[in-house]
């Protein structure tokens, strides 16, 4: 062999001989039977509601939007959104990464100040006050806050959600006081079955659904009339995932509820009302049924079908 | 294109095998010196400790009674009148006390105050680097200079004074606030790492339940590093117990625990005495070279001492990750 032909027969290798098929051989290989994990049973059934429904009768006005902006320095994170969210309504905040929905929610309890560079613009009125006008602590105990990740403080279960009603008052009120209303944010959401015979137990030994309804329960604690939620499930597994999404549907009844969520199918499960927000401008705004049968604007449809995001 | 997944054989997978690695005869020269150079310095670095642990052990099973633990030292030249070492015990727990309980608070507020404000961020490098200098500056420096401040009449409560008025500036309060910069540098840095691991969204989550920013220091930050508080108090300690220089200079060359003035407790602190290290010191051929027996036996007391204390910093390390999960879930987090 030449060093040409060398060359060329690494190139194009000559055609290694298949094996002959004879009919005995099993036509198909046998196929392994893969056996799946039992198929998740919630504890809760998910919640059964038909997707083209109008809200219910929207209760009073909580927060009002008026052409609210926030930029990072010179990037404009959010633009000119208004929006008005109602008690008695879920408000799922929908759209790809990086398009303004966390910066909005964060805008409405004032964390986004936490961020030096951060400034917004606009106006937000809880009850027709001013947001900028209360102060932060305030506020803040009023419009609540769920996040992404389960952060219970590494306290005990009872001294997790105490501390949300703990004032910032000379005298701590005495455990006896306490004990009730902590019981109460427990139960509302939907741990207190499960966690009643320890409330001394350190919070973090929880599993995560349960860690994730202990900042719930401690969020609900001090009775606010807002609640924000940031991809409250995304840390959790499915059968968490749905005992949380009932748990909103409950929790509206008292609360407006404000969630940002990445998955389509839960906005779908879990909201009244979507709006969907596109490289810092909302959209599209409108019921579920609205915002994913007839959506007005084409990046809507597209990412509700799955076309980009 | 069929559904049908490529044919898996049942049953249990095959065992492990280790692929074939290449063989340090083929490396580089430069190479297979690092490699011996690597494990010769990790090994001697083994015997070396060993080599201390096992002859100062020998040496202060050789020389240590429990009587000498007990008994005061006196000024003798026969070695059986010139007692143990019970004042440079109390000596050394009295300044690791002293500059302990200074040391928390500055060292504490001051990770603090760079981990949760640390604005603006010329003034949070400038408190940085000061750390940084209080560390890098050489024990019988910072001595010397406690000498200096603690010599000025101003702080003449705090020391010995001699009956003409002039102040001596040697004192376990004198000594103990030098040794609080010896142990501060460890305390800092232990603490500040620990608030630095908490995830931002626990600060965020105390935030968004309305608390203040000092609230969610006191009630849920300080309480999360707390075991690391525990492991730089535990370095800062062994730093303390350690230190000869500052002993030599603030507290001289005393022998016994010597009180000044006359209130009960704090007449000790205004005093002067041995510690371990100068009790050491003093006795060693290098000192007066009065008895290196005893010099080997208190060396021996200090030694364990240290490593007790190293023992506890591991002990803390562990116990925090096993009680809470704390570590654990944050690692994850």
């Amino acid at each position: 062999m030449t060093p040409e032909e060398m060359l060329l027969d690494r190139i194009h290798p000559a055609p290694v001989e298949q094996p002959e098929w004879t009919p005995d051989a099993p036509a198909v290989p046998p196929v392994r039977t893969i056996v799946l994990d039992r198929p998740p049973v919630a504890v809760v059934p998910p919640p059964q509601r038909n997707a083209l429904r109008e809200p219910d009768a929207s209760g009073p006005l909580r927060l009002q939007l008026d052409s609210v902006g926030v930029a990072y320095g010179a990037k404009q994170a959010v633009k000119s959104v208004s929006l008005s969210i109602h008690q008695g309504e879920v408000l799922a905040l929908i759209g790809p990464s990086g398009c303004g929905k966390t910066t909005l929610l964060r805008t409405l309890n004032r964390l986004t100040e936490l961020t030096p560079s951060a400034g917004s613009s606009g106006e937000i009125r809880l009850d027709g006050e001013d947001i900028h006008d209360l102060p932060d602590t305030t506020l803040r105990s009023r419009v609540a806050m769920v996040f992404q990740q389960p952060n219970p403080f590494p306290m005990s279960i009872f001294d997790n959600v105490a501390f949300a009603l703990r004032e910032q008052s000379r005298k701590r009120p005495r455990r006896r006081e306490l004990e009730p209303l902590v019981i109460d944010a427990l139960r509302r959401a939907g741990l207190y079955e499960e966690v009643h015979d320890d409330l001394d137990r350190p919070a973090l030994r929880l599993s995560g659904g349960q860690q994730q309804r202990l900042c719930i329960a401690r969020a609900i604690a001090p009775r606010p009339e807002v609640l924000l939620m940031d991809e409250p499930c995304s840390a959790l597994d499915p059968i968490s995932t749905g005992v949380i999404e009932e748990l909103i549907g409950e929790l509206r009844r008292d609360l407006a509820v404000v969630i940002v969520t990445h998955n389509l199918a839960q906005a779908r499960r879990v909201a009244d009302r979507v709006a969907f927000m596109y490289l810092g401008d909302l959209v599209e705004y409108g019921t579920v049924g609205q915002v994913f049968e007839e959506p007005r604007a084409a990046r809507t449809r597209d990412y509700v079908r799955g076309a980009f995001g | 294109m069929s559904a049908v997944a490529p044919y898996q054989p049942a049953g249990k997978p095959p065992a492990h095998r280790r692929g074939r690695r290449s063989s340090p005869t083929s490396w580089r020269w430069i190479d297979r010196i690092a490699l011996c150079a690597a494990w010769i310095a990790g090994l001697g670095l083994c015997a070396i400790a060993a080599a201390i642990v096992i002859y100062m052990g020998v040496r202060g099973f050789e020389y240590l009674r429990p009587s000498l633990l007990f008994t005061r030292p006196a000024p003798s030249v026969s070695q059986s009148q010139s007692g143990g070492f019970l004042d440079p015990i109390l000596g050394t727990l009295m300044l690791t006390l002293v500059g302990v309980v200074l040391a928390v608070p500055l060292g504490v507020c001051s990770a603090l105050w760079i981990a949760e404000y640390g604005r603006p961020s010329w003034l949070a490098r400038t408190v940085e680097s000061s750390i940084e200098v209080v560390a890098g500056t050489p024990d019988i420096v910072i001595a010397l200079f406690g000498l200096a401040i603690f010599q000025l009449g101003l702080f003449a409560p705090f020391s010995f004074t001699s009956s003409g008025g002039g102040v001596y500036g040697r004192s376990f309060i004198a000594a103990g606030a030098m040794m609080s910069l010896i142990a501060l540098p460890p305390l800092f840095t232990a603490t500040r790492d620990g608030l630095q691991t908490v995830p931002m969204h626990m600060r965020e989550a105390a935030f968004a339940l309305g608390k203040t920013r000092i609230t969610t220091i006191r009630r849920v930050l300080l309480p999360s590093v707390r075991s690391n508080i525990a492991t730089g108090v535990t370095l800062g300690v062994s730093r303390i117990i350690g230190d000869t220089a500052i002993v030599i200079l603030l507290l001289g060359g005393a022998l016994q625990l010597e009180t000044q003035g006359s209130a009960p407790g704090l007449n000790l602190l205004r005093g002067t005495g041995p510690t371990l290290t100068s009790y050491v010191y003093d006795n060693s051929p290098a000192g007066e070279g009065g008895a290196p027996q005893k010099a080997y036996a208190a060396a021996f007391v200090l030694l364990v001492f240290v490593f007790a204390l190293n023992l506890l910093v591991d002990w803390i390390g562990r116990r925090q990750t096993r009680s809470t999960g704390m570590t654990a879930a944050w690692g994850i987090v």
